[in-house]
C-alpha cells in the first residue's frame, strides 16, 4: 500500500515536472513592446567579421543596414528573412526591411570572401531572445527532473 | 526493448553475404579517391570543391545526425580508409582464402587504449580551421590517413589503425555506446563449449574478428566494427544482431576507463571551442584559428588544449568531489570520476548533433553545385552547377538545436543518477548527482548561449 502511494506520488511529481518544463518553453510572456521606429546601422565587413557583429532591434522596427566592405567582396544574408546584399570593396550597399519576425537570425556572408568565408557570421536579435531564456529555464527544470524522475529500474 | 534482426531470414542472408559490404566499400573508396583528387587538384575555393563540401558538410552531417546515433560503428564497416590495408592483409577482395601480405605483429600493449586517438584528435583540432577551409589540406590529411592505415595494416595485425589510432574511430566508438544496434552472442554457454573460437581465429567462412574483439566478451559497442565477420565464422549460429534501447551500453560497468573518460572530455571541450570559433560572431577568433604558426594561433592552441584536457575534466573532478562529500561516499574518487564521466556521453553526442545542425542545413545547398562541378573547373555534369546557395530550414534550426541540447541534458541526468545508484543508496546517489548535474547544466547553458544566444 505504501509502495503504491509512493508510486502515485512520484507519478504526480513527474507530471508536474513535465508540465512545468513545457510551460517554461511555451507559455506566452505578457510584455509591452516598444513602439516601432526606424533604425539605421552601418556594418563594416572585413575578412571574416562584421562590425558590429551583433545588432539588436525591436519587433516592428524598420531596419536599414548599410553594408560596407573594407577588403574584398562581402555579402550579407539574413537567415529566415531570405534577404541578401553584397558590397564591393570600398562600396556601400543598402538593405531595408521591417523586422516583423521575432527571434535571433544569423547574418551570413553570401559572397565567397576567402578560406574562412563559410564561418563569417553575425547576429540580428529582434526583440528579447526568449528562445534562449526559455531554453535555459527548461534546461534547469529538465536537468534536475531527470535526476528525480528516472530512478534506477523505472 | 530487444529485437533480434538476425531472426529475419532475408536480413540475415543480407548481413552474411560479403557482396553488399564489398560494394558499399568499393563505392566509398571511389568517393574517397574523388575527394582526395578534388582536394589536391580542384578549386582552392572550399565552397566550390567536392572535397570540402562532401567531407565536412555531407559526410559529417550524415555521420553525426544519422550514422552514429542510429548505427553506432556502422560507418566503420564501410569506411574507405582502412579498406586497402585490409585487402592487402587478407590477400582477397571478397571471399577469404587469399595469401595476405604483412607482418601481422601484435599492437604494442602500452598503446592498447584510446590515448593515441585522443592525441590525434587534439592535433587535428588545432589545425581544424585550415583543414575545413582549404581543400588541399583536406586532401593531404585524407591521403595521410589512408597511407597510415595501409602501413599499419601491413605491420600490425588486423584493424589496429581503426581500433587504436583513428581519431574518428575513437569518436564513433565513444558514441556508439548509445546507438540502438549491437552484435552480441546469443547464448554464452554455447560459446563456452566451442573450443575453436572461430570468431577470433577465423575459418573458411569468415575472418577472425578484425577489431581483435572476442564476441563472447562483448558487452559494449566501442570495439565492435559491425563488419559481421563473427556472424559468418560462427559455426553454431550463435551470433545475433540486435536492435536495443538507446544508451544500453552505459549500464555496463566493464570497459569504463580513464582513456575513454578523457576522450569524452576532449569531445565535450572540442564542441564548445568549435561552436565558439566557427559559429560565433568573433572574426578575430576565426583568424587566430586559421593562421597557423602565428602567435594568435599558438594562444588559440594552448587555450583549446588547456580547456579540453585540463579545465573541463578538472571542473568535472571538482563536481565529483563535491558530490562524494555531499553523499558521504566511500567509493574511490577515481572510480566515481571514471564511472560518472561515462554518464555524460549522451550530453556530448547531443551537443555535437546541435553543433552539426547549425551548419548542416545552412550549407547543404552547396552540395548540388559541387556534384555537377566537383573540381570547380566550370563543369556542369548534372545541370546543377549554378544552383544558388540558400540556407534551408533556418526557421526551425534554432528550435532543433534547443531540443537536441535539452534532450541530451535529460538523457545524461538519467544516467548520472543510475550510475550513482550502482554503488550508493538512493538518497546518497541523488546527493552525489547534484553537483555533476550542475556541471552538465552549465555546459548546456554555454552551448545554448553559443548556438541560440
Amino acid at each position: 500500500m505504501t509502495n503504491l502511494k509512493s508510486q502515485i506520488s512520484n507519478f504526480r511529481f513527474q507530471i508536474v515536472l513535465v508540465v512545468l518544463t513545457i510551460a517554461v518553453l511555451i507559455v506566452p510572456v505578457p510584455l509591452t513592446w516598444a513602439a516601432p521606429q526606424e533604425r539605421h546601422f552601418r556594418i563594416e565587413a572585413s575578412r571574416y567579421q562584421y562590425m558590429p557583429s551583433i545588432i539588436h532591434v525591436n519587433l516592428g522596427d524598420k531596419v536599414t543596414i548599410d553594408l560596407t566592405s573594407n577588403d574584398v567582396v562581402h555579402g550579407l544574408y539574413v537567415d529566415d528573412y531570405a534577404l541578401n546584399i553584397t558590397a564591393d570593396p570600398g562600396q556601400t550597399s543598402r538593405l531595408t526591411f521591417v523586422a516583423d519576425k521575432p527571434g535571433t537570425f544569423a547574418l551570413r556572408c553570401s559572397a565567397p570572401c576567402g578560406p574562412v568565408h563559410p564561418f563569417m557570421v553575425g547576429k540580428l536579435n529582434i526583440g528579447p531572445n526568449w528562445l534562449l531564456w526559455r531554453a535555459i529555464g527548461a534546461a534547469s527544470v529538465a536537468a534536475f527532473a531527470g535526476l528525480w524522475v528516472f530512478k534506477r529500474g523505472r | 526493448m530487444h529485437l533480434e534482426l538476425t531472426k529475419v531470414p532475408w536480413l540475415k542472408r543480407l548481413l552474411v553475404s560479403r557482396w553488399p559490404l564489398f560494394l558499399l566499400r568499393a563505392a566509398t573508396l571511389a568517393g574517397f579517391v574523388l575527394t582526395v583528387v578534388a582536394g589536391l587538384a580542384g578549386s582552392p575555393v572550399g565552397s566550390h570543391n567536392f572535397a570540402i563540401i562532401f567531407v565536412w558538410v555531407a559526410w559529417w552531417t550524415f555521420l553525426k545526425l544519422i550514422a552514429i546515433p542510429l548505427g553506432g560503428r556502422a560507418w566503420c564497416s564501410v569506411c574507405p580508409i582502412p579498406v586497402m590495408g585490409e585487402w592487402m592483409q587478407q590477400g582477397a577482395l571478397v571471399e577469404p582464402g587469399g595469401r595476405g601480405l604483412g607482418l601481422g605483429r601484435p599492437w604494442p600493449k602500452r598503446l592498447r587504449n584510446i590515448w593515441l586517438p585522443t592525441g590525434v584528435f587534439a592535433v587535428i583540432g588545432l589545425f581544424s580551421a585550415v583543414i575545413l577551409a582549404q581543400p588541399r589540406v583536406t586532401g593531404w590529411v585524407l591521403l595521410g590517413l589512408i597511407a597510415l592505415a595501409v602501413v599499419l595494416g601491413l605491420v600490425f595485425e588486423r584493424r589496429a589503425f581503426c581500433r587504436y589510432v583513428c581519431p574518428i574511430g575513437g569518436f564513433i566508438g565513444l558514441y556508439s555506446r548509445v546507438a540502438p544496434v549491437e552484435v552480441r552472442v546469443r547464448d554464452r554457454a554455447v560459446c563456452a563449449t566451442h573450443q575453436e573460437k572461430t570468431c577470433v581465429t577465423g575459418n573458411a567462412q569468415g575472418y577472425g574478428c578484425p577489431w581483435q574483439a572476442v564476441p563472447l566478451a562483448l558487452t559494449q559497442n566501442t570495439n565492435c566494427g559491425l563488419c559481421m565477420e563473427c556472424l559468418r565464422s560462427c559455426p553454431r549460429d550463435n551470433i545475433a544482431v540486435n536492435v536495443r534501447s538507446f544508451g544500453a551500453d552505459l549500464a555496463q560497468r566493464a570497459g569504463r576507463s580513464l582513456d575513454q573518460a578523457y576522450f569524452g572530455f576532449m569531445m565535450l571541450g572540442s564542441v564548445l571551442i568549435y561552436s565558439t570559433v566557427m559559429l560565433g560572431a568573433w572574426g578575430n577568433l576565426k583568424t587566430a584559428a586559421y593562421n597557423v604558426g602565428t602567435p594568435a594561433w599558438f594562444i588559440y592552441s594552448a587555450v583549446l588544449l588547456a580547456f579540453t584536457l585540463g579545465v573541463l575534466p578538472g571542473l568535472f573532478l571538482l563536481a565529483v568531489c563535491a558530490g562524494r562529500t555531499l553523499a558521504g561516499s566511500k567509493v574511490p574518487l577515481k572510480r566515481t570520476f571514471i564511472a560518472q564521466s561515462h554518464a555524460i556521453i549522451p550530453l556530448g553526442l547531443m551537443a555535437w548533433i546541435a553543433f552539426t545542425i547549425s551548419f548542416a542545413f545552412a550549407k547543404s545547398s552547396y552540395v548540388w553545385p559541387v556534384l555537377s562541378d566537383p573540381f570547380g573547373w566550370g563543369w556542369n555534369l548534372f545541370g546543377t552547377a549554378q544552383w544558388p546557395w540558400t540556407p534551408h530550414l533556418s526557421s526551425v534550426t534554432l528550435l532543433l538545436q534547443v531540443l537536441a541540447l535539452l534532450g541530451g541534458l535529460v538523457w545524461t541526468s538519467i544516467w548520472v543518477r543510475r550510475i550513482a545508484q550502482e554503488e550508493l543508496p538512493e538518497r546518497s546517489a541523488a546527493r552525489q548527482s547534484l553537483p555533476i548535474m550542475l556541471y552538465c547544466l552549465l555546459f548546456t547553458i554555454g552551448m545554448l548561449w553559443l548556438l541560440v544566444g
